[in-house]
């Protein structure tokens, strides 16, 4: 079923917290550059689905594979637990970008130097170098978390609601972002609620609700239907739930 | 006048031993305290030190006022306390603060058993105050090894280290050296105690490490300079710590932890970053 063109495998997958599953036996592929939105209700999973590709959630069943290794996997994660408190300028917080060329001891040279004030440039956030993140605004600090996705250079990127309270000029302008990422044939897969730019930007969709509702192109994946079934799916909540005998594909 | 600063250091030996000693933990301590603060990791630091205080004693309860036992002993129990109080937090429900509260009350309790079982109160207050005025050759080796390794180990795993404060989940992300990263940092926080504790007992070693990092904060935001401010104080606290007892007659070790006390009061009051005389009048606004 794998083949060449598979960005992300996933084999009768079972993701969870516990031994709760939150995403239960998904099956299927992600071709590589795809633009995929994630969609489903709050706790449908989507976020522990993002958490399961990047490895920081092993799966209690089932195996994902990758097809490039795990660095090149460039994660936004939803609430970015970033400490803004933390005394760190934009160009610093943009320059980890470099990590995976630069890793602990490497210099930053003036290339890489460029590119980032390329990259501050392509988010809208040039004279921003000097600021503390403590002084920056939701949307500014998402501009900056983008550009430092950019400086990563990554073939697959996860984006864990990249544009919840973010205003529409921002969303705009980081839209554009995960289109170009699209065009240079990267594989995005990005978790959003707004079902109206799924359906202008994302050609494909998977449809979540503590286990896939349906997955394809977003036409026919978001029908009133399916996302009926996917409201009442993901209210079940059992205190005593049985073991779950389903067999692993 | 300059006699006054002069004078007892150049007459008297354990003046100039005492004076070595605080420079080598204040080098030490106070970037170490700087990431303590920065990662919200204060009140770690005072567990922890409270911590070696039973594998000291069991080192002192087996060889006496000896250096090396208790040194190994405080070590020993300062890394198995970290480790425990961090499996605890990361595999049960109890956060890392309260799991670290609830090892270091054990481990205080019984560090003051374990020492009053042989000691004497003298020997007590030996291990809970240190002893900074009766720093010998070796003591004072190992305070500078401490400090030198310290430096170097930073210096190395800066950049991990503050992205590991800054933003745990991408460095997760894009490298394993998170874990060993915090491991390591937490050896060199377990070194720079046990340090702290022969200097200055169990009870202030942390202090030479936070409160010359908390004053600093108040003075610069970017983080090497907080290193180097804090490395300041720590000296400058020292040094009239080791005066103002010297001259006034008072214990050493908590006339240099109040020295250090006084200049981050005064930090407080008057620092550049978000001191309170700025915050009280912070100036008209400006254009932009």
């Amino acid at each position: 079923m794998s083949s060449a063109s598979t960005a992300i495998q996933f084999d009768g997958v079972t993701l969870g917290y516990g031994r709760r599953p939150a995403v239960h036996h998904l099956d299927g592929e992600i071709p590589a550059g795809c633009l995929m939105a994630v969609v489903g209700p709050n706790g449908a999973g989507k976020s522990t689905l993002l958490k399961g590709i990047v490895g920081t959630l092993k799966p209690l069943e089932g195996h994902i594979r990758l097809k490039g290794p795990a660095s090149g996997i460039a994660y936004l994660p939803q609430v970015a637990e970033i400490d803004r408190s933390f005394p760190l300028s934009v160009y610093d917080l943009v320059a980890m970008g470099l990590w995976s060329r630069s890793g602990l001891f490497g210099g930053i040279g003036r290339r890489d130097h460029a590119r980032i004030e390329e990259a501050l440039a392509a988010v809208g956030l040039t004279g921003f170098e000097r600021r503390p993140l403590s002084t920056l605004s939701g949307g500014q600090m998402q501009r900056a978390l983008f550009a430092r996705l950019l400086l990563q250079d990554a073939p697959l990127i996860l984006l864990d609601e990249p544009f919840t309270a973010i205003d529409a000029k921002t969303t705009a302008d980081l839209l554009d972002l995960v289109r170009r990422w699209h065009d240079e044939s990267r594989t995005v897969v990005a978790v959003l609620h707004d079902l109206d730019m799924v359906k202008r930007s994302f050609p494909q969709t998977l449809l979540i609700a503590r286990e896939p509702v349906a997955w394809g192109a977003t036409g026919e994946v978001l029908s009133p239907e399916n996302l009926l079934k996917a409201r009442r799916m993901v209210e079940a909540y059992d205190p005593h739930a049985d073991v779950c005998h389903r067999s692993v594909a | 006048m300059l006699d006054l600063f002069y004078a007892p250091f150049s007459e008297f030996e354990f003046m100039r031993r005492a004076l070595v000693g605080v420079i080598a933990i204040a080098l030490g301590g106070g970037p170490v305290g700087v990431f303590l603060m920065l990662r919200r990791m204060s009140l770690t630091g005072d567990a922890m030190a409270h911590a070696i205080l039973p594998g000291a004693a069991i080192g002192y309860l087996m060889a006496g006022l000896s250096l090396p036992a208790m040194t190994v002993g405080g070590l020993a129990a300062g890394v198995i306390v970290a480790i425990a109080a961090g499996l605890v937090s990361r595999f049960t429900s109890l956060k890392e603060d309260a799991s670290l509260a609830a090892f270091y009350l054990l481990s205080l309790a019984l560090g003051v058993t374990i020492v009053s079982l042989r000691g004497s109160n003298v020997d007590l207050l030996h291990v809970l105050f240190g002893t900074v005025l009766a720093l010998d050759d070796h003591t004072l080796l190992l305070l500078a090894s401490i400090s030198t390794l310290t430096v170097l180990a930073l210096a190395v795993l800066y950049r991990p280290l503050v992205l590991e404060c800054v933003d745990p989940i991408f460095l997760r992300s894009v490298s394993r050296a998170g874990t060993p990263t915090h491991l390591i940092f937490l050896g060199l926080v377990v070194m720079n105690l046990v340090g702290g504790f022969h200097a200055l007992g169990t009870l202030l070693a942390v202090g030479m490490m936070m409160l010359p990092a908390a004053a600093s904060r108040f003075w610069t935001s970017d983080i090497t300079m907080m290193m180097l401010v804090s490395v300041l104080i720590g000296i400058v606290s020292g040094v009239s710590g080791l005066l103002l007892s010297f001259h006034a007659e008072l214990p050493a070790g908590p006339a240099i932890i109040l020295s250090a006390g006084v200049v981050y009061v005064i930090s407080l009051a008057l620092g550049r970053e978000g001191g309170l005389l700025w915050l009280a009048w912070p100036g008209r606004h400006l254009e932009a």
